[in-house]
């Protein structure tokens, strides 16, 4: 059992490494990092944190980011909901041909699409808004938030929608009061992988964008080759980056087990 | 039972008209340009299918695809297995157990180019904890600037250090839904380890198995930012992998047509091998 233990100990130690030179890095002086290698910081130093707390280019790169990764979160789900809903309950023309069109949305190389959203994105006069993003990363995060929550909802047995039915409640009503709060670890589950995956996109994000939603790892890549190689200040605002995905997850901590399995366990 | 009911497709139509399109004008505006040639200004003149099959017999392609398929075929064969003995050590219940899932999953949750960025600063030499190490320490030449293993080393414990939790949580969540009692069955037969896990935990694993490795070979196949921030695609082409390969050429040196006769072709294969995956998966799925 003892030895047992040894590998996943091993591999969490393994991943936290590059996570720890990061973060020991954004508290080193630009001196001591070119100066060698050194495992905890000489002369400890928030610089690099108070730049990017006080320059509006930086902090206004998170700003960004959270605003389209949240109205992208709210739309995915609400265009989800009642999708995964149909997909669960019943049976319709084209409805296995269309559950796996959704998919291949998110089989596509975003690569294919970074050209083209970038026409379409500026012909509809949304480029460089947070919409613009928050509408491109549905592409992908709306099939993953079908799937996860027709996943959960068929776990539901048949007999409560029917009962409701049977007790006067119209659909709606239905849904919002009985329904959703009985799929509520799956909508949890759908937002924070809506979250995780349009937090995590770079490049369309970057390609939709110029100054007004630039995100802050765009605003990283700029500072990077522009002034000089700050790498305290890159390391310091990659830690930030992580922060937020940090915080999301303990709210899923006892569920994402279930969530990766898209819940289909 | 699902009901036979054609109104459901009211409730779909949401998602239906939004990725129709952000999917069909988009996939539209990469097919015209695929069959036809410009020369700025607006002017567009048919070209028919020749950019396929110049993209087809280009070696540039084949190497990009090459280089591509091993990569996946590396990553899928590391992750994988890695994945499945770290869920079958992993504790089942206890304290312990969402502090492993949190900290596993943190990796997924870096932004992409953070991720490369990370692993750039991780492996330079001298100054890069990874790079001062292999250096200074155990005294291998390494420098993936120079070096192309090294850099293809690098990108693979990247991809590994980034994406093996993936499979993990996937394959645990399957573990912990076998009830007890199977393995109480197993241990009054006298059954062995071995034996446990290929009669009552692997056909367990199946579905959620199945799941991981699609969405692996899915997103390691489509892999752009992390590698181009960690190499660049270098030294030379070495780690150019096939979206490296297309960004290039479709908005470095602005090849409309090449370019999307090749996101044709590169979309074509991803969306043939996983819908094998997929049809293979819902197999035994009663939808």
């Amino acid at each position: 059992m003892k030895k047992r233990a040894l590998i996943p100990i091993l591999y969490i130690l393994f991943l936290m490494l590059p996570i720890y030179w990061l973060v020991s890095m954004s508290f080193k002086t630009t001196n001591e990092i070119l100066s060698g290698f050194s495992l905890f910081p000489q002369t400890f130093t928030l610089e690099a944190y108070r730049v990017i707390l006080t320059d509006p280019t930086w902090y206004c790169g998170y700003i960004n980011s959270i605003l389209y990764v949240s109205i992208n979160t709210v739309l995915s789900i609400a265009v989800a909901l009642p999708a995964a809903y149909a997909f669960s309950r019943y049976r319709f023309l084209g409805d296995k041909q269309l559950f796996f069109w959704l998919l291949t949305n998110r089989m596509a190389p975003a690569a294919v699409f970074a050209l083209p959203f970038f026409q379409l994105y500026s012909s509809i006069e949304l480029f460089d808004t947070h919409l613009a993003v928050a509408l491109a990363h549905t592409l992908f995060n709306v099939p993953l938030a079908v799937w996860i929550l027709e996943g959960f909802m068929r776990g539901i047995p048949k007999e409560l929608d029917e009962t409701a039915y049977v007790d006067g409640y119209s659909f709606p009503r239905f849904f919002t009061q009985i329904f959703l709060p009985n799929i509520k670890a799956g909508v949890g589950v759908a937002a924070f992988f809506c979250f995780m995956f349009s937090w995590v996109e770079m490049l369309l994000a970057k390609t939709l964008t110029a100054v007004e939603a630039k995100p802050i790892a765009a605003v990283m890549t700029r500072t990077a080759s522009s002034a000089g190689y700050e790498l305290g200040l890159l390391a310091a605002a990659g830690t930030l980056t992580i922060i937020p995905g940090a915080i999301v997850i303990w709210f899923v901590r006892n569920y994402i087990a279930r969530g990766f399995a898209l819940g289909r366990v | 039972m699902r009901t036979e009911n054609q109104k459901a497709w009211f409730l779909v139509l949401p998602v239906l008209a939004l990725v129709a399109f952000n999917a069909l004008v988009p996939m539209m505006t990469v097919v015209n340009y695929s069959v036809q040639e410009t020369f700025g200004n607006n002017q567009f003149f048919w070209q028919g299918l020749d950019w396929f099959e110049q993209i087809l017999r280009s070696e540039r392609f084949q190497a990009a695809l090459g280089r591509q398929f091993l990569f996946t075929a590396i990553i899928l064969a590391i992750e994988v297995p890695l994945g499945i003995i770290i869920a079958l050590s992993m504790p089942r219940k206890g304290f312990w157990v969402p502090v492993c899932l949190v900290l596993m999953a943190l990796p997924m949750l870096i932004p992409w180019n953070v991720v490369g960025a990370m692993w750039n600063i991780f492996a330079l030499p001298r100054i890069g904890m990874l790079g001062y190490f292999l250096n200074e320490v155990v005294g291998i030449d390494y420098d993936m600037t120079q070096n192309p293993l090294a850099a293809w080393i690098t990108v693979v414990v990247m991809d590994v250090w980034h994406w093996t939790s993936l499979v993990v949580l996937l394959c645990y969540a399957g573990l912990v839904s076998i009830p007890g009692a199977y393995y109480q069955a197993a241990k009054i037969d006298g059954a062995s380890a071995w034996s446990v896990f290929r009669y009552i935990q692997l056909p367990k694993m199946k579905t959620v198995l199945t799941i991981a490795i699609l969405l692996r070979f899915m997103d390691s196949f489509n892999i752009y930012t992390e590698p181009f921030v960690l190499t660049g695609g270098g030294p030379g082409n070495s780690t150019t992998l096939l979206s490296i390969d297309l960004v290039k050429i479709a908005l470095g040196q602005f090849d409309l047509g090449p370019a999307a006769a090749m996101s044709l072709i590169y979309f074509a294969i991803t969306l043939l091998v996983s819908w094998v995956f997929y049809v293979v998966m819902t197999k035994d799925d009663p939808r």
